[in-house]
């Protein structure tokens, strides 16, 4: 079984349920006084503001800078450098955008983007995040729920994992041009259907409130808390239900470095480097002290279940 | 004028020497450093300063390594011969080196030494990273006039064929640490290669032309 609430949380910290229900009036009334208007000189030029609700799932772990978040990339489709994606991203066209639908789902077909996720709440989630090469982020996503959006497809019975891939398009990719390119296109991706269905899982559309940038994955791409970051794949357009295990970009690159699961664990090496420990970035600059990693990058308590009895040495 | 010989010389001639060019080959050499510092201490060195000041110490050390290995295949192929100022940029390379290994311990690390220990065991990227610093000391220590003279020329220069062991091995320590190949990444390794075989090269056409001058 899946706790709903981390046990981190206090529950005066909770919003009543009778507020909770309440949360659009409380958005339509700031609206009208003017409160969320005020806050657009803020926010960068270009940035549409989003509405949404808080979740229990946030962590209360102060968020990485903006600033941060959106420049420290590994989107490898826009370069190696962790600054590549920020200085080429911006002309990637993410308006249309068709994400296909196929497989096992009983309602396959090419959707846009806009109505894949209408008719779903929004919500903010701040999930801390840690990247495969051992540095961390705390990040406030706004999303849906990937399991609504699968029900509303209709995954067969026979459906046991699903796929994702991102965008190839050279012309606007430039990491998909020229000599060295460091992995074979599509980046695609994967979860067991119990992974994609739990709560934790979104498909992101929005970062600090706005619209997602596109270095950060527009227009829409998964986040998946739990496990090292490029299982979190960006810029989708094709999400498959299939009965067999889904190839992934990384552990078909090096099988040995990189498996299916990928959870963050403390206790299983990458066979280069330790992944006992992480540093947070944007936390107290060039003299950052590493922190310990924690299971399941803290997510232990609602997730641990989907594991119970798999040796997770051995299916990394 | 008398006065001005017996003054003692200004620390900087103590430091850098008499030669004008090595003393420049120092401060140019040294300003990627002063820069990469002052962004650091500025917050101006991105998400991740301590790793792009890690990165960016190191990859100046292999580039320094890459011009000394130069300076000896450019005078052969009838370039200017700059062998003045080698050990000046062999020492810049091993100053780098020690700025690198610097971060890695005291800022990335905290001087937590058993987590050191257990990462050069441990880990291969980090065992070939020692290995090539450590082989880069002795050169360091003997690359002064005395220590020439001390050891003579043909032991000295027996022993700085280390630096291709070291270079080699700087550049395999870069390879073992990246998640895959960039075309900057190939061009390091493709320069330390070639800089290897040219030598490579050399010395097995050396004999061939000694056999030649043999008497029949």
């Amino acid at each position: 079984m899946v706790k709903r609430f981390p046990s981190g949380i206090a529950p005066s910290e909770i919003t009543p349920r009778a507020v909770y229900l309440r949360r659009r009036d409380f958005v339509a009334g700031a609206l009208s006084a003017g409160l969320i208007g005020t806050m657009a000189p803020l926010m960068p030029a270009n940035a549409t503001p989003l509405q949404f609700s808080k979740s229990a799932f946030s962590t209360t772990e102060p968020p990485t800078p903006r600033k941060d978040v959106t420049t420290y990339n590994n989107f490898y489709e826009f370069g190696t450098d962790k600054g590549d994606p920020a200085a080429y991203a911006h002309t990637l066209t993410t308006k249309p955008w068709t994400v296909k639908v196929g497989g096992l789902v009983g309602k396959p077909g090419d959707y846009d983007v806009d109505d894949l996720i209408r008719n779903t709440a929004l919500e903010e989630r701040i999930y801390r995040m840690r990247c495969v090469e051992g540095w961390s982020m705390v990040i406030p996503w706004v999303g849906v729920p990937l399991a609504d959006i699968l029900k509303r497809l209709e995954p067969q019975g026979s459906a046991k994992y699903v796929a994702f891939e991102t965008l190839v398009r050279p012309a606007e990719m430039p990491g998909q041009r020229g000599l060295f390119q460091p992995l074979p296109w599509p980046y695609v991706e994967g979860l067991r259907l119990d992974e994609a269905m739990h709560p934790l899982t979104i498909l992101a559309v929005g970062l600090y409130g706005e619209i997602l940038p596109n270095q950060n994955g527009a227009p829409i791409r998964l986040v998946v808390p739990w496990k090292y970051g490029f299982k979190s794949i960006k810029s989708i357009v094709r999400i498959s239900l299939t009965e067999r295990e889904p190839p992934t970009s990384w552990s078909k690159q090096n099988p040995r470095e990189y498996g299916f699961y990928s959870n963050v664990n403390p206790q299983v090496d990458h066979p280069r480097w330790s992944q006992a420990t992480e540093r947070r970035i944007g936390e107290s600059g060039l003299f950052v002290k590493r922190r310990p990693t924690l299971m399941f990058n803290g997510y232990a308590d609602e997730v641990a279940s989907l594991y119970a009895g798999m040796d997770l040495k051995a299916n990394y | 004028m008398s006065a001005l010989n017996h003054a003692p010389p200004h620390w900087t001639r103590l430091v850098l020497g008499a030669d004008p060019i090595r003393r420049a080959i120092y401060i140019v050499g040294m300003m990627p450093a002063a820069s990469t510092f002052h962004l650091a201490l500025t917050d101006a060195l991105g998400a991740d300063p301590q790793k792009t000041l890690e990165r960016t110490l190191g990859l100046w050390a292999l580039r320094f390594l890459i011009i000394g290995l130069a300076i000896s295949p450019l005078r052969q192929i009838g370039g200017p011969n700059l062998t003045r100022w080698r050990r000046t940029v062999g020492l810049l390379a091993f100053y780098y080196a020690v700025m690198h290994l610097s971060v890695y311990m005291m800022l990335d690390q905290g001087l937590a030494w058993s987590v050191i220990w257990a990462d050069i065991v441990k880990r291969p990227f980090i065992t070939v990273g020692m290995l090539a610093f450590t082989l880069l000391v002795p050169l360091a220590v003997t690359s002064n006039t005395t220590m020439i003279k001390r050891l003579g020329g043909v032991a000295w220069n027996k022993l700085h064929r280390l630096v291709y062991a070291a270079a080699a091995l700087a550049v395999l320590h870069f390879v073992m640490l990246v998640k895959s190949w960039t075309f900057e990444l190939a061009l390091y390794c493709a320069l330390i290669a070639g800089l290897l075989l040219f030598r490579l090269i050399m010395s097995l056409r050396k004999p061939q032309r000694a056999s030649r001058r043999q008497p029949a």
